[in-house]
């Protein structure tokens, strides 16, 4: 097992070190990009271009660029935006992070158990109209837009609401954990169902279909032949067999959304997280912080498909001597 | 009082019927069979595919998870209906009482438990117990089944046997409980021909020592023969013939059980041209047509005389058919098969 997590690990750093070179060529070396014309901005003389490259170091050759952008993001840890000279990246990329953390492992861990729980009931009583209910319930969670969702929430416990049942609803924004658990789950709560609800429904589909496709199973059968109860056959068999699948997407899914992808979510309720970063730089083509900010999507990405590989291991033995 | 109790069979399964509903109506899986059981005996069921032998041993334990899907007769087990006891009492018969063996050992292990947590599984089901305990009696079980190594196997998973030895990890599972009755259900089918003999004989040896009854189900004469005291054929959901495996092997009685023997290659003698197949395909079993013999649109004595459906007869003590060709011919007649097949079999040479 721990040369089986040590040769994922390496697999991982190799992993992002081609994503760092493969970012910065992509912002820096495709041709018919320059950073400094962007930087200088329109119409802007051969000499102020000149300039504006040599301040910048982007007259260097690009082996060089790519090891001082990465010693000013990793080693001195001042890398500086392009836009607002001076603004340092890492302090932005570290005050967002928490706050995409906060929403997306709450609306994760809702996310997991409500699907848990529904495609375990939608197997149990498959053939019965809890099934099908379960099933549409999550095909609506899944069609129904975030930003609409999230909208709905909002004028309803902002404002429709917001005298009578939903008084106790903070306003907008993040609160930090340090200021006390009670205030920031109250602060994330709405953001986390309205991600969550996303979620549930496939995954509970997911987690359905595979466990009814188990429930065929010889095993199954033999379990039922050994004697023991039939809720301990569905958990302790089929569900087991059946969570490969579904750590599988799960990896997928919240490695993306720590990248940024929550950025909907984050959007509507007013959450300065990672999304909102990556799409303001974007927007003014700030070079270093989309640089920071993708790498850090991908160092999560890959961490998290690193600890899925790791979570794989031990739920399926015969991965572990691939 | 003790006497009577052991003259009474271990299983008694009385007029057995499974049946399906399905959308074109209802289909007999098994179509009122009775047998029974005695304690210490080994009982041989044999058909092809799609005779209810299988259907008909899972329907005994209530392990056919189909909705549309009807049970109706008598299984008196230990003096028990077990068709009318719920789920919860009968999980207490369930490997316990009865145990199981599949056809495919590839298939019947949970792929991410090892062999001694199956084990332990179902010696827990059933007795309380510590799981250390549970564990030691798993290694014990692993040795008798023959698994060399056992202290470590125990911890492997089923992908790391082979799967012969698979078959003995399903084995040791079954008879961790010491049940009464061992119900083996193609238990060779998936396996070489050479791991075949060392399964069935580990199977003859058990039973000597745990004293279970089996219930062996196979398509292969040959297992039967070696194994059984008591042979059923099954045809269609219905028992063709009955009989002790000695007078059933020696003279069978039932035409459809002469095709089987006919498709065995002798082991001596001179070598056959061609085997003795039985021309036509196996009975569909949704047939409307079901008040007569039902192998009668396979059999080449077929006549007017095989509707309606004749019943079981005993002719000689214990052995019993559902034929209505008179009994003194049957040798005869069973000649003039084989010749029939041959001259065919030379004639489109």
């Amino acid at each position: 097992m721990w040369r089986f997590a040590g040769k994922r690990a390496i697999a991982a750093l190799l992993v992002l070190f081609a994503i760092s070179v493969l970012v910065f060529l992509i912002f820096f070396a495709t041709p018919g990009v320059d950073p400094a014309a962007r930087i200088a901005g329109r119409n802007a003389s051969q000499e102020t271009l000149a300039q504006v490259r040599q301040s910048f170091g982007l007259d260097q050759p690009i082996w060089v660029q790519y090891g001082v952008m990465m010693r000013h993001l990793f080693i001195d840890r001042d890398l500086t935006s392009f836009v607002n000279r001076g603004a340092e990246v890492i302090p932005q990329v570290q005050q967002a992070i928490p706050v995409t953390l906060s929403l997306v492992i709450g609306a994760a861990v809702i996310w997991v158990i409500l699907a848990l729980v529904m495609g375990v009931l939608a197997t149990a009583y498959r053939g019965t109209a809890i099934d099908p209910i379960i099933v549409v319930l999550g095909v609506i969670g899944v069609s129904l837009p975030v930003y609409w969702l999230g909208e709905v929430v909002n004028l309803v416990t902002q404002s429709r609401l917001h005298d009578t049942i939903f008084a106790w609803v903070p306003s907008l924004g993040y609160v930090s954990l340090s200021e006390g658990f009670g205030p920031w789950a109250l602060h994330l709560l709405f953001p986390w169902l309205t991600l969550a609800v996303l979620y549930a429904g496939i995954y509970a589909r997911v987690l359905r279909s595979e466990m009814v496709g188990a429930m065929n199973e010889d095993y199954i059968r033999m379990a039922r032949a050994k004697g023991i109860g039939e809720w301990r056959v569905l958990l302790r068999h089929a569900l087991r067999t059946s969570l490969i699948v579904v750590v599988s997407l799960f990896g997928l899914d919240f490695g993306a959304l720590i990248g940024g992808a929550a950025l909907l979510t984050e959007v509507v309720f007013g959450l300065q997280g990672i999304g909102k970063l990556t799409y303001d730089s974007l927007q003014n083509f700030d070079l270093p912080v989309i640089l920071a900010c993708v790498l850090y999507a991908a160092f999560f990405v890959v961490l998290a498909n690193f600890i899925v590989d790791l979570l794989y291991a031990w739920l399926d033995p015969r991965v572990r001597h691939v | 009082m003790s006497e009577s109790m052991a003259a009474q069979p271990l299983l008694d399964v009385r007029d057995l019927r499974v049946s399906f509903r399905t959308r074109s109506g209802t289909v007999d899986a098994v179509d009122g069979i009775s047998f029974t059981v005695g304690r210490g005996e080994v009982l041989g069921i044999v058909g092809e595919s799609g005779s209810g032998k299988s259907v008909s041993m899972l329907s005994v334990l209530g392990l056919i998870d189909n909705p549309n899907c009807v049970v109706e007769g008598e299984v008196i087990f230990q003096g028990e209906d077990l068709l009318k006891l719920d789920d919860k009492e009968l999980r207490r018969i369930r490997g316990k009482e009865i145990a199981m063996v599949f056809q495919d050992p590839m298939t019947a292990l949970t792929p991410v438990y090892t062999a001694g947590w199956h084990i332990s599984e179902q010696i827990r089901a059933h007795e309380k117990v510590s799981k250390k305990a549970a564990h030691a009696r798993a290694i014990q079980l692993l040795d008798a089944v023959g698994i060399p190594n056992s202290t470590d196997r125990v911890n492997s998973y089923p992908h790391e046997f082979s799967g012969g030895m698979r078959q003995r990890v399903v084995i040791a599972m079954a008879l961790s409980c010491n049940p009464s009755l061992l119900i083996a259900d193609e238990p060779t089918t998936a396996l070489d021909v050479t791991i075949q003999a060392q399964i069935l004989e580990l199977l003859r040896d058990l039973q000597s020592e745990f004293g279970s009854s089996i219930v062996l189900i196979t398509h292969d004469m040959g297992v039967v023969s070696q194994m059984s005291d008591r042979v059923l054929v099954m045809y269609g959901g219905r028992l063709a013939e009955a009989g002790p495996r000695r007078a059933l092997m020696r003279d069978p009685l039932h035409p459809y059980t002469w095709g089987l023997m006919g498709s065995i290659p002798p082991t001596d003698g001179t070598r056959v041209e061609r085997l003795a197949a039985i021309p036509g395909a196996p009975i569909n079993p949704s047939d409307p047509d079901r008040d007569r013999c039902l192998f009668s649109s396979r059999c080449g004595f077929a006549s007017d005389a095989c509707r309606p459906q004749p019943g079981l007869v005993e002719h000689v003590h214990g052995h019993l058919d559902a034929c209505v060709l008179p009994y003194d011919q049957r040798p005869a007649l069973r000649l003039e098969a084989l010749t029939t097949v041959m001259t065919e079999s030379g004639a489109s040479a």
